[in-house]
């Protein structure tokens, strides 16, 4: 499963000229954000731990960029960076060319338990973004209306969270930062903590939500099924410290449909990401990365019968 | 099985008669120790002192005393006494305390300008009123804001510690010199009592919020004072509502030691009063109802907490 793909297989690097074409449309727009030489030190009581090394990548404008690794490779603590909650020791984030400094309204941020008020209904959560920025509570309540629409929860916009199911939770989640139309939405494993269908469902969803709107995604996964489904870009982190191994552009083309999950193009790149991953050979390590590699596999299996 | 073992089953009914035993159970033993004379009843109730030149009509004596002089006058010859077996005059039984829980709202005062039981109640749960809003205008924002700022709790959290160790009783003769003799000096008393572990308990509660919430508040573009009140006081809102309730039943526990102060007041006076002409049937109507005061008004606002926070009993529940 983890052997090296030197044979007739189609390779993860072979892109039709849809794809491609498709590649420099992106490559041509702005840059949104862009990030350079990034690291982060910790000081923990058994010395500084290195979290993150020399990160470098653009997003462009209406790109979508995973980013995938094992657990405890600095994915949290990059997006975390990235949305202004935590500080960098060393480096540039610049959204649209300016440095970021503190959490802002220009990027809107999806976390993966969840975050929504509980003493607010599902309506005046997502007018808590409008209100903040200071519009009248009227205005707030017809944009709230306006994206509870859009993510298929008019119905429930007078409902209390806990009375949700996880799947909407996250539905609400995605409308409350949208509402406030971030440059860019920053999503940290939003549907790590869901059953498979839903998952499934949340996942096609979002490509629907993103295709409608001028939003820029950067979405961070540990599934690479769910990396190689939803991105255009993805970026591979190894642990200790987090370092970019390598940016794949995905050759999978768009409009993705769960079908795709079985073309070679599709499996290429998730045996490329795979191989990045969980490296063959490093026994130490192997030990801890496969118990989470087995049931991620199962998982996806499940997830094709279904749909 | 039968409708009446079914209904005592069901799991609510049997709470329910689990709690009403609970009180029983107490009332039982004090019914048990007060009209069953075998089981205790120390003394002898005088009805006829006979022969005896010291003993009169109603006076308690030890049954060993009674026992003795009843074979002194059966020797002598002369009219023996008779009584009947009886408790301490500090262990009233709950017929008389009974009486008394009633006569002491429906009957003045025996002396005259003594307030009544009910005026003195008054007196003492706006000591506790008092005591408890004034600690709390400070108390719960500073506990709050400690909670909230990490360099504001450390600053303010240590001495508050330190502070919270010094008995608040021992102010007293401070707060009267400062206060007067009046009604300053207990509600200083209750203030000292309540405020520092107010401070450091709320502020527990503040940091206790989850963090997510802060986070996805500032990602959403609030910050500083709008944040604490429109995320961070609603988000501790229920937790803060049981902060209050347990510190305010702690105030009650302290209202005894602060109406001592200066010039005796409220219900303190009213109890040390008539246990001075020796009604300790009034002294324990008086204690029963401190605490079916204190705790009546918790229940009651238990209950109004499960309507203030629709949203946080969802959330117990998972
Ligand atoms: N607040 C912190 N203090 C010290 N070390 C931390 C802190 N947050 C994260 N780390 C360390 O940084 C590394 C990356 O963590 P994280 O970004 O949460 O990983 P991921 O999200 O990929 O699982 C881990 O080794 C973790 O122990
Ligand atoms: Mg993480």
């Amino acid at each position: 499963m983890n052997a090296p793909q030197n044979n007739s297989q189609p390779s993860y690097l072979e892109q039709s000229p849809e794809v491609r074409e498709r590649f420099q449309r992106i490559y041509d727009r702005e840059t949104i954000l862009e990030v350079r030489q990034l690291s982060k030190r910790y000081q923990t009581p058994q010395g500084e731990t290195e979290a993150l090394r020399g990160i470098d990548f653009k997003v462009h404008r209406r790109e979508f960029v995973c980013v995938i690794g094992p657990s405890g490779c600095g994915k949290s603590t990059l997006i975390r960076i990235l949305a202004g909650l935590d500080k960098h020791s060393d480096g540039d984030v610049l959204l649209d060319g300016k440095p970021v400094n503190g959490p802002g309204r220009d990027r809107g941020m999806v976390f993966q338990g969840y975050s929504l008020f509980p003493w607010l209904t599902v309506k005046e959560n997502v007018m808590f973004g409008p209100e903040m920025s200071g519009h009248t509570r009227n205005t707030a309540d017809n944009q709230a209306r306006q994206w509870l629409d859009l993510v298929g929860l008019s119905k429930f916009a007078d409902s209390y969270p806990h009375q949700l199911s996880g799947g909407m939770r996250q539905r609400v989640a995605i409308a409350r930062a949208l509402v406030n139309e971030p440059r860019i939405l920053l999503m940290d494993e939003p549907f790590g903590a869901l059953d498979a269908q839903t998952r499934a469902k949340m996942q096609h969803h979002l490509l629907d939500i993103w295709k409608n709107l001028d939003i820029t995604i950067l979405f961070i996964t540990h599934d690479l099924d769910e990396a190689v489904y939803l991105a255009d870009r993805i970026l591979v982190l190894k642990p200790h410290p987090g370092e970019v191994q390598e940016i794949i552009e995905v050759p999978v083309p768009r409009p993705r449909t769960p079908a795709q999950f079985d073309s070679p193009v599709f499996r290429a790149t998730k045996a490329r990401i795979e191989a990045l991953i969980h490296p063959p050979v490093e026994s130490g390590e192997d030990e801890e990365n496969n118990p989470e590699a087995g049931p991620m596999i199962r998982f996806t299996n499940v997830t094709d019968n279904v749909e | 099985m039968s409708a009446l073992t079914l209904w005592l089953n069901a799991p609510q009914r049997r709470r329910a008669l689990l709690t009403v035993g609970s009180f029983l159970l107490p009332i039982l033993v004090w019914c048990l120790v007060s009209y069953l004379p075998f089981v205790w009843h120390p003394q002898v109730l005088i009805d006829e002192p006979g022969g005896v030149d010291y003993f009169q009509t109603g006076m308690r004596v030890d049954r060993s005393d009674f026992a003795d002089q009843l074979a002194d006058m059966a020797q002598q010859g002369l009219p023996l006494p008779s009584g009947s077996p009886a408790n301490p005059i500090y262990l009233p039984a709950p017929h008389e305390v009974a009486k008394a829980f009633y006569s002491g709202f429906t009957s003045p005062p025996e002396q005259k300008n003594a307030p009544w039981l009910h005026e003195s109640l008054w007196h003492s749960i706006q000591i506790i009123f008092w005591g408890f809003v004034i600690s709390s205008i400070v108390g719960v924002p500073l506990g709050i804001l400690a909670g909230s700022y990490a360099s504001l709790g450390r600053l303010s959290e240590p001495f508050i510690e330190f502070f919270r160790y010094l008995p608040a009783p021992a102010f007293g003769a401070l707060a009267v010199a400062v206060l007067g003799i009046y009604d300053g000096p207990k509600i200083a008393i209750i203030v000292i009592g309540t405020f520092f572990q107010q401070v450091l308990i709320i502020a527990n509660t503040t940091r206790k919020l989850e963090a997510t919430l802060i986070e996805a508040a500032r990602t959403l573009g609030s910050r500083g004072w709008r944040l604490i009140a429109r995320v961070v006081v609603p988000g501790i809102l229920p937790n803060l509502y049981q902060d209050q309730r347990i510190l305010l039943g702690w105030a009650w526990t302290y209202l005894i030691v602060a109406e001592l102060i200066g010039t005796s007041s409220g219900i303190t006076w009213y109890i040390t009063q008539q246990a001075r002409y020796q009604h300790f049937d009034n002294v324990y109507a008086a204690i029963i109802i401190i605490g079916i005061i204190g705790f009546g008004s918790d229940l009651l606002l238990a209950r109004l907490g499960r309507k203030l926070f629709p949203w946080n009993t969802g959330r117990e529940k998972g």
